[in-house]
């Protein structure tokens, strides 16, 4: 086991590394010059050369990616255009709000996937299972960003529900955290409860289809009992192998769901640094969110050959 | 003795085997309703699109400043945006850049994605495992945020946002080929063509590259949706295409300021988005039915 885990580990390293290239020469290997897109083009040519000198852009490239790189293992991203600040510093006060989003889509989303995943694959060919897949081609297809205006359209606008836009911590109102929660969350966890639903059907009704299921059936159990216990548990494996990719999604998903409703989290950060040309920000969060997903799929594997040693062993034997 | 013409059109006459497979293909694709409804809706939709200087009621451009945000009238069936445009017209005009976006990223992906694929899966080796690591990375990023920090170093615009989310798609469609290739590189035809000394573009072009397509293909369709769905959420954040040009995307970002005063203006074009993007799953969905040995 300890050899799997370390070597699962040292194969991260590559594509870490790999990572941190992509990064670096998102900005520093675009045709054109650094120092004159980030100033922007209303900037003087003064101000332009003393942001030259300021980001060591008179040294080559691959000194620059190393001095880069070795400040980023100290945890040093650089500092914001902005402000000023350190980089890390703005991420770690974002990221807590952007995890509570997720939780909260997460959460809605598998509340709705998964008994519509097992009723789907259970009552095969029935008004539920196509009922439950065209939902869920709706839901994949529908644009998140539009799902979202018309959400605040109806219950903000119109109903006065609940509150269109902002965000309080939970430990200062939280009845109002909630109120403001409810509409980001479905939207974010829409294409997640799509996704989760298609994927546990097809894999529900591959395990329905193996002889362990006709075995239990014949043994007497009650159908509930072969349904839950024994298929769900097996259909589960594939819907969490691919977490990595639903996390990729659920970031890209936080981009715009945080923007629409005014979430103080790392997506609408991504956005306002975007817009406002703060690259090593723009920097910060793409590294983060890559690093994330590098580290979810890591972790997905070792857990992977924990549950199912079959794998560990295939792959300790090639 | 057959004349010239005869030979010519035995010659171009296709084979049993394609007629009949081409005649399955259609049969299978045509049974499964749904496909059948998106393929129909998509065609729409492209109909729409080149068509749109004739059928469009108004100029998507021209502003009318005694009309501002109208609701649906005769003139206007679906009202007026905030600078009195008519919103038909920019829906239908929209559908071309849409399908641009769409078929071009795509496209661009494709063209990268296939042969580095196919070289990569045919003569493995250093390459190979390169551009495994390569893509490894390149997939640990979210998509849409990595089309947005792309888009946003290459400046705004439709053409910069569609090579955006196009080297957002590469890395998939290299993997999905290269996966193709290893399966059929083993297999007896392969080593048929190879005793017969055929050299290795030849296995690759003629061989090996028609029996990988069907996956590529599915997953292009798939992939169209997406683009759709991305290059109007770049166009949404403002990073994409750029007034005024109408884009769906767009068009939806300046709703948002009106949603009190003039609802319309965000529904239409969010429909149209919704529409399409389904339709193009639809069509994916249907053609993976038909094309995808593991459902066979």
């Amino acid at each position: 086991m300890t050899r799997y885990i370390a070597r699962r580990l040292v194969l991260t390293i590559p594509v870490l590394l790999l990572v941190s290239i992509i990064v670096f020469s998102l900005i520093n290997l675009i045709p054109g010059d650094p120092a004159l897109i980030m100033a922007g083009p209303e900037a003087g040519k003064e101000a332009v050369e003393a942001l030259r000198i300021q980001m060591g852009l008179n040294r080559p490239v691959a000194v620059r990616y190393l001095i880069w790189l070795n400040h980023l293992l100290h945890g040093d991203l650089g500092k914001s255009v902005k402000d000023g600040q350190p980089v890390l510093n703005i991420l770690l006060l974002k990221l807590p709000v952007t995890v509570e989003l997720a939780a909260v889509a997460i959460l809605i989303s598998w509340l709705i996937a998964i008994p519509a995943g097992v009723l789907a694959a259970w009552r095969r060919r029935s008004v539920i299972d196509y009922a439950a897949t065209t939902v869920a081609l709706a839901g994949i297809s529908i644009p998140n960003f539009w799902l979202g205006i018309m959400l605040i359209y109806f219950f903000a606008v119109n109903l006065r529900w609940l509150p269109a836009s902002g965000y309080v911590e939970p430990w200062i109102d939280l009845s109002r955290n909630i109120k403001l929660m409810i509409m980001p969350a479905i939207v974010l966890g829409t294409a997640l409860a799509a996704l989760v639903m298609r994927l546990l059907r097809s894999s529900m009704l591959e395990v329905m289809g193996t002889e362990f299921i006709r075995t239990a059936h014949a043994k007497g159990l009650s159908d509930r009992l072969v349904l839950l216990k024994h298929a769900l548990k097996n259909a589960m494996i594939p819907v969490a192998t691919v977490m990595g990719l639903q996390l990729g999604g659920l970031l890209g998903g936080a981009v715009i769901t945080e923007t629409i409703f005014t979430v103080p989290g790392i997506g609408r950060l991504a956005v306002e640094s975007i817009l406002t040309r703060d690259y090593p920000m723009v920097q910060g969060v793409v590294l983060c969110s890559a690093v994330a997903i590098v580290f979810v799929n890591f972790s997905v594997d070792i857990l992977y050959s924990v549950i199912d040693p079959r794998i560990r062993l295939v792959e300790d034997k090639a | 003795m057959a004349t010239r013409e005869e030979r010519l059109s035995l010659a171009h006459r296709p084979t049993p085997a394609q007629t009949v497979g081409l005649r399955y293909f259609l049969h299978r694709y045509a049974r499964n309703r749904l496909a059948l409804v998106g393929l129909w809706i998509v065609t729409l939709v492209i109909i729409s699109a080149a068509l749109a200087p004739i059928i469009a009621p108004a100029d998507p451009a021209k502003p009318d400043f005694v009309n501002l945000l109208q609701p649906p009238t005769r003139a206007h069936p679906l009202g007026t945006d905030d600078l009195g445009r008519d919103e038909l017209s920019r829906i239908i005009y929209g559908a071309r850049t849409s399908l641009q976006a769409g078929i071009i990223s795509v496209g661009l992906a494709l063209c990268v994605g296939l042969p580095l694929g196919l070289i990569s899966g045919y003569f493995r080796g250093q390459l190979d495992n390169f551009l495994m690591r390569f893509t490894d990375a390149l997939l640990s990023f979210p998509f849409l945020v990595l089309a947005l920090a792309i888009a946003a170093v290459l400046g705004t615009g439709l053409g910069k946002a569609m090579i955006a989310i196009g080297i957002v798609f590469t890395p998939g469609f290299i993997r999905l080929s290269r996966a193709q290739v290893l399966s059929e590189r083993e297999r007896a035809y392969v080593e048929a063509a190879r005793a017969l000394g055929a050299a290795d573009a030849r296995i690759m072009l003629r061989h090996i590259l028609p029996n990988s397509l069907s996956p590529v293909l599915v997953q292009a369709s798939l992939s169209m949706a997406v683009a759709i769905t991305f290059e109007a959420t770049l166009s949404f954040l403002g990073l994409g295409t750029q007034p005024p040009t109408p884009s769906w995307g767009s068009m939806l970002n300046i709703a948002q300021a009106y949603l009190g005063t003039a609802p319309g203006l965000a529904l239409w074009p969010g429909l149209a988005i919704f529409v399409t993007v389904l339709s193009l799953n639809l069509v994916g969905d249907g053609l993976r039915e038909v094309l995808d040995p593991r459902l066979r």
